[in-house]
């Protein structure tokens, strides 16, 4: 009886104003499994809680569906998670809705990881790892890891520009705020100098804990994410934050998405601080807000191993999406040349 | 024959219809033939010249136009070492095939059907094993703490661990293995058609056995040889799995360019080009051999 009232109430004053809980949903696209389980717990249930709405979830493949929708003019995913360098390639493209600052708010983002049409919704790092047992001397930064005298060791890297180009640049001393644009000449020849002692160039996350696991090196870039695993199989590793890049994943509006209005509002609720730090409960990931961890609710264990946590925030640099989504075939051929000489 | 022609002086009609009819029947034959390849035919155009062609037409699109895009990024020094670094791998395990695949293809030749058999189905055994498995299985041998130089230094060999995996040692050995079969199958298939009383002849007219083996078992197996040859460059130059886990990084294939184009990038377009280019270059190099050898003879035919 309530509800047909207040339906009745709803439905007449839908007619003058919009009502206060619009009744609405919403289509939210990711890429599955439990990254995509971790953002439903996290993110979603307290988004359509907050908001009066459903979340109905879809997943795909990359920023290459999203294009197919907009240019084919049949939209109909209102928000969708992206690596950070398909929100910039989506962005140049004109892929995207402008976000409206109005009713999002950046506030507690890094000015990497936010840009007119895009915003991160988390971080995951590019740390250096070692075994403590095979190293005398164990490396504290990427300074140490190019500095084979001193610090002796077998050694990988990860075979991809982005990141590296980053590392090589903090390596040699360049201040982590004032690497964009990169030095692409220092940053290749930094490279070119510790290509000779590199025994191992890895493509895959697994890839890289191979390596490590079966001693085929003894330090190596590697994601935050990969620790776990070795350390669940009681591998010794051990891992430094200085000098490690922190990655995005990030959402954006697809052009004419039905939804714009509500889903600029989820957006802003999913990167306000407080949802935000639901995030590490779910899943070994870094919110992309640093006020989360002023929020209280992020137990100790979790900030000691959190990407983002202040103390590891301030020693890392924020990948720049803008910067590569515009280079990075440009500078994957540059990667290809140096690889091949 | 001329009896005939003298027993029907008045026939002429009678042969000029058989004729007739006999090559009617026989380009009803033919047909017929045709037709029954007809469905192998059809699966061939579908599936090989259909995908073909859409990689080459996507090859020439980009950002939904036409344009040479894709084929002139490639003229860049990295793209060329790329493809001469396949080339050359493929050419140096099609060289190691011939030279591990040869002499264990010529003993299964000379001995009995039945040992033969055995010894054929150690040589299939791998194919029962998925690729991924087989090559995990090299890098657990060849690793630095793996079965090799674990012997080797503890026989006391070697001192310090070999590097045989994550380089091009690792990939060739990797590959080879896996090629291996597609040499010695083909050159098998060969080598046992050859007929032995060509050797006793050669014997009987004074050659020794070396010598028989040279001028007259040699270049008769050297169609086997081609066939596999052939087999094996073309499989090396579409390999990926083995390049990628073994070569840790600093081995390059087109393949894995083309891999990382499609499924990283989502760049059809780039690795569609990727692909007419290596279809074009072997192409242009089989006609190349087909005009220094004759290309049919390697497969039977001729």
């Amino acid at each position: 009886m309530k509800r047909i009232v207040a339906t009745a109430i709803a439905a007449s004053a839908g007619l003058c104003a919009a009502p206060l809980h619009a009744e609405g949903s919403l289509t939210y696209v990711s890429w599955g499994g439990n990254y995509q389980q971790a953002e439903r717990d996290a993110f979603l249930d307290p988004i359509e809680d907050e908001l009066g709405i459903t979340i109905r979830e879809e997943t795909y493949t990359g920023v290459h569906e999203v294009r197919a929708q907009v240019l084919s003019g049949a939209v109909t995913w209102d928000i969708v998670d992206l690596g950070g360098f398909e929100c910039a390639q989506g962005q140049a493209e004109g892929l995207f809705e402008e976000l409206d600052w109005n009713v999002v708010s950046t506030e507690g983002l890094d000015d990497n990881a936010w840009s007119d049409t895009w915003v991160s919704i988390l971080y995951y790092s590019t740390v250096l790892a070692y075994n403590p047992e095979a190293l005398e001397k164990a490396p504290t930064n990427f300074t140490d890891f190019w500095d084979v005298e001193n610090f002796p060791g077998r050694r990988a890297l990860y075979n991809e520009a982005p990141t590296m180009l980053e590392a090589a640049l903090l390596a040699d001393g360049v201040p982590k705020d004032e690497l964009y644009p990169l030095d692409l000449d220092r940053a290749f020849a930094k490279l070119e100098e510790i290509k000779p002692h590199i025994d191992a160039w890895w493509d895959s996350g697994a890839q890289s804990i191979q390596l490590l696991a079966d001693g085929e090196v003894d330090m190596l870039p590697i994601w935050n994410g990969r620790i776990e695993v070795l350390r669940e199989e009681g591998f010794p590793v051990e891992i430094v934050w200085d000098q490690g890049t922190l990655s995005v994943s990030c959402v954006a509006i697809p052009k004419g998405a039905p939804n714009k209005d509500l889903a600029m509002k989820a957006i802003n609720l999913m990167i306000s601080p407080e949802i935000q730090a639901n995030l590490p409960q779910y899943i070994n990931y870094g919110p992309a807000n640093a006020l989360a961890f002023e929020t209280g609710k992020i137990p100790e264990d979790k900030i000691a191993t959190s990407p983002s946590a202040p103390d590891h925030l301030k020693v890392q640099a924020v990948i720049s999406p803008s910067y590569w989504g515009e280079r990075l075939t440009e500078l994957d051929e540059r990667w290809d040349a140096f690889m091949l000489k | 024959m001329t009896a005939q022609s003298d027993t029907a002086p008045a026939g002429n009609a009678v042969p000029d219809d058989n004729t007739r009819q006999l090559a009617a029947a026989g380009r009803g034959e033919t047909f017929r033939h045709f037709a029954l390849t007809f469905p192998a035919l059809l699966l061939i155009v579908v599936l090989v010249f259909g995908p073909v062609g859409w990689l080459f037409w996507l090859s020439l699109i980009e950002d939904g136009q036409f344009s040479l895009a894709h084929y002139q990024r490639m003229w860049t020094a990295a793209y060329f070492e790329i493809f001469s670094q396949t080339f050359r791998i493929s050419l140096l395990v099609t060289g190691l095939a011939i030279l591990v695949g040869y002499p264990l293809a010529y003993l299964m030749s000379q001995l009995p059907r039945r040992i033969a058999g055995l010894m054929m189905i150690c040589v299939l055994l791998p194919f029962w094993t998925s690729l991924l498995v087989r090559t995990y299985a090299w890098m657990v041998l060849l690793q630095r703490r793996g079965l090799i130089n674990d012997a080797l230094i503890g026989t006391g060999v070697i001192e310090r661990p070999l590097a045989l995996v994550n380089n091009l040692t690792g990939t060739v050995i990797g590959m080879l293995h896996i090629m291996l079969p597609f040499m010695i199958l083909p050159l098998f298939a060969s080598l046992r058609t050859i007929d032995l009383t060509y050797m006793r002849s050669a014997s009987n007219l004074g050659a020794s056995p070396i010598r028989a083996y040279w001028t007259v078992f040699f270049p008769l197996s050297l169609p086997g040889v081609f066939a596999g040859a052939i087999l094996v460059f073309v499989l090396c130059l579409g390999v990926y799995v083995t390049p990628a886990l073994l070569g840790g990084g600093k081995v390059v294939m087109v393949s894995m360019k083309i891999q990382q184009n499609a499924a990283l990038y989502f760049d059809w377009g780039a690795a569609s080009s990727l692909g007419v280019i290596l279809l074009a270059i072997t192409v242009v190099l089989f006609w190349l051999l087909s005009r220094l050898t004759r290309i049919e003879t390697m497969f039977g035919g001729g």
